[in-house]
């Protein structure tokens, strides 16, 4: 450093010089980032783990509904397995245990990292994680032996419902903690979507379970407050998260900041502000005040603000880089998810219009949306965020690229597939609904044409999801490609990463 | 203000709002409904439904594929499909709990299946009973596809048990071929189902509720 205020120093070594400081201060941060993910390594390694489980026991579940629906009989004679209990339990396994759990070791470790704060007590972390896991498999337990709340989307018993939830406090209270000490200031994006998450999840969460549990809300007033809280989990929770993973990894892995913050913060207050609105679509022409229904109309077409300016900011950043699609797997997923957002909002917002909903509304088409934002924007984005975070917490590379592309085109084909599937029955179904001279066993019958097709894009899917198990098994055994270089599908002509 | 403060403004606020415009709101506007009583007749609509079934209808999940709304004829033709006599009204519903509005129509709606008039089929299809009575439900319960052939419904055979008869065969015995000298009869699950589902009729003309006067013939 003392040589740099030398004045007979030639030039060319006066660049050499200002090198190394360079060179220290990229040294320093990387072991500051190194630090931080040794730190955040166990928790959100749990999360990942868990989650998998989770992802693993709802695409069984998953499947054995979906040959339910075409061949009523099968496992008939099982109490345990009657439609009516593995539906839910395959729901609430996918957004509970994987989406949820992927998710917030996801926002930890992102708010860890863009905080730039070390996460300190971890053990209260891992202790989050474990009351999440007992509370969800008390619940789903108590749901297949017929002990259920009967309240579609909070099925699982208050008391579990109530282990959940402190599981839950940790982990948004790490999370507020690690904002609180940040050394970085202005806050990433990604941060406002993740404290805007981990805030509204315990309040939905805790009010709803509360407010169904009080003698004063009565009859129409409990789906209603069913109906707000399943649609503003979400997108208050779920998009939420989905959208700051994707803040972060675009940018990141193709090495360019952000095409806008200004799109960014329009997109950001539109959404909080209409997000939380759109939820009485979802009992739209029922027997609530017809006022309510029309309020979550207006919200669901205000959101298109965010959904054109977050979709467009994201992409145009990718723009110029969208050869890295076919090297990166992070940025092939996360693209696809990304992709996946923007298509899952315009049919959310098309279907809230009164005269779409009132076709499609009690059919299979709801299923589909339910994937479209859970599956395929969410879940890829998140395989795409542990596909990067992962490496960085156990200190080497996916063994094999072959394998990550299966994954992908599993889930991806499978995935499509199964949402294609279950919008075609939807809307076949719907429309034989609205036609006075079939009669409603014709119509289901119509609809029912699809649902084999269904029943073998979950067989694809599910093959993705072993082999991205046991893909992430060998990574928590430490097997893998020596740490530096991401595993990549090919070669690019120009490393970017 | 920082800008932190102004982040945290914001996300209480939405959420506040959308709490109180979604959740509040509607709560003043229908949590003080009562039931509608006419003294000239002397009846009280709505009244409870049994709560033994209602538990047994939660637990076997039925509201995954039936749903329990009445939608009026702007929204669809449930009305003319035999369902319903009316639209339903947020008063018909002021003692279900839970509601079972259901998200699904895998099956029918089941709001007014206790009735007399309610039906799924065509209304001159001759397969039409006259009345879906206690035995109608525990066989379409026992074996859907006995009574609809094409039926999605799954059979819910772990509701009903095979026993011995002794002496007399009992007068809920179903009809259908076992073992010599055996019965299958309902179990008290599938009797509480049963009981629940007979009860179910939201015909009842409200004053909310126009051009709905009269029950559906």
């Amino acid at each position: 450093m003392t040589a740099v205020a030398a004045p007979e120093i030639k030039p060319t070594t006066a660049v050499a010089i200002e090198a190394v400081p360079a060179q220290a201060a990229k040294a320093k941060v990387s072991i500051e980032r190194a630090t931080i993910d040794a730190a955040a390594a166990g928790p959100v390694l749990l999360f990942f783990t868990t989650a998998i489980g989770w992802l693993l026991l709802s695409t069984v579940f998953g499947f054995i509904t979906s040959v339910k629906l075409h061949h009523p009989g099968f496992l008939a004679d099982c109490s345990w397995l009657t439609y009516g209990r593995i539906a839910p339990a395959y729901n609430l396994t996918l957004t509970y245990g994987w989406a949820s759990l992927a998710g917030m070791g996801v926002g930890i470790w992102l708010m860890s990292r863009l905080c730039r704060v070390s996460i300190r007590y971890p053990g209260f972390l891992v202790f989050g994680a474990l009351l999440w896991n007992l509370g969800l498999v008390i619940g789903i337990l108590c749901i297949l032996a017929g002990k259920t709340s009967g309240i579609e989307g909070m099925e699982i018993p208050r008391a579990a419902a109530a282990i959940m939830f402190l599981g839950y406090v940790l982990v948004g209270l790490w999370g507020a903690i690690l904002y609180r000490f940040r050394r970085k200031s202005p806050v990433y994006i990604s941060v406002w979507y993740l404290l805007g998450a981990f805030f509204w999840f315990p309040w939905l969460f805790g009010v709803a379970q509360l407010l169904n549990g009080l003698p004063q809300l009565q009859g129409v007033m409990q789906s209603v407050v069913a109906a707000w809280y399943s649609q503003s989990i979400l997108v208050l929770w779920f998009t939420a998260i989905g959208l700051a993973a994707a803040y972060y990894l675009i940018p990141k892995v193709v090495n360019t900041p952000i095409y806008s913050y200004n799109l960014a913060t329009i997109g950001f207050w539109t959404f909080a502000l209409f997000g939380g609105l759109t939820a009485m679509v979802r009992l739209s022409g029922g027997p609530i005040p017809a006022w309510l229904a029309t309020v979550s109309i207006a919200a669901s077409l205000m959101m298109l603000v965010p959904i054109a300016t977050v979709t467009t900011n994201l992409i145009f950043t990718m723009r110029g880089h969208t050869q890295m699609v076919y090297y990166s797997p992070t940025i092939r997923f996360t693209y696809f998810g990304t992709v996946a957002f923007a298509v899952a909002s315009v049919v959310g917002i098309l279907t809230s219009l009164r005269s779409v909903d009132s076709i499609v509304h009690f059919t299979q088409f709801q299923a589909a949306q339910h994937q479209l934002v859970i599956y395929a924007f969410f879940s890829m984005i998140m395989f795409g965020a542990i596909y990067y975070i992962t490496p960085r917490l156990v200190g080497c590379e996916w063994l094999s690229s072959t394998l990550i592309k299966l994954h992908f085109w599993g889930a991806a084909y499978g995935g499509g597939v199964l949402i294609a599937m279950l919008a075609f029955s939807g809307l076949a179904a719907g429309l034989a609904m609205i036609d006075p001279e079939a009669t409603f066993t014709q119509v289901i019958g119509i609809g029912q044409v699809y649902l084999a097709g269904h029943t073998l894009a979950i067989g694809f899917v599910a093959i993705a999801h072993i082999i991205f198990a046991l893909h992430f098994l060998l990574m928590l055994l430490r097997i893998g490609q020596p740490g530096g270089a991401p595993t990549l599908f090919a070669v690019p002509g120009e490393e970017k990463h | 203000m920082s800008r932190s403060s102004y982040l945290f403004a914001g996300i209480f606020g939405s959420f506040a709002i959308s709490c109180f415009a979604l959740v509040l709101v509607p709560q003043v506007q229908l949590g003080g409904l009562q039931p509608q009583v006419d003294e000239d007749a002397g009846d009280v609509y709505p009244v409870y439904n049994p709560r033994k079934g209602r538990e047994v209808y939660a637990s076997e999940g039925c509201f995954y594929c039936h749903s329990q709304q009445i939608r009026d004829p702007q929204n669809g033709l449930d009305i003319e499909r035999g369902w319903g006599a009316r639209r339903t009204v947020a008063r018909d519903y002021i003692y279900k709990n839970p509601t079972f509005l259901g998200n699904m129509r895998l099956g029918p709606d089941l709001t007014d299946v206790g009735t007399k008039e309610w039906r799924n089929e065509d209304i001159n299809d001759p397969r039409k009973p006259a009345r879906r009575d206690a035995a109608w439900h525990y066989l379409h319960l026992y074996q859907p596809t006995v009574i609809v052939h094409e039926s999605n419904m799954p059979p819910y055979r772990y509701l009903f048990e095979t026993r011995k008869i002794s002496g007399q065969r009992s007068v809920d015995a179903l009809n259908v071929a076992t073992k010599d000298g055996y019965e299958i009869v309902p179990k008290a699950e599938a009797r509480q189902l049963v009981a629940y589902l007979l009860s179910l009729d939201s015909t009842h003309p409200l004053k909310e509720v126009k051009g709905a006067l009269a029950p559906a013939k």
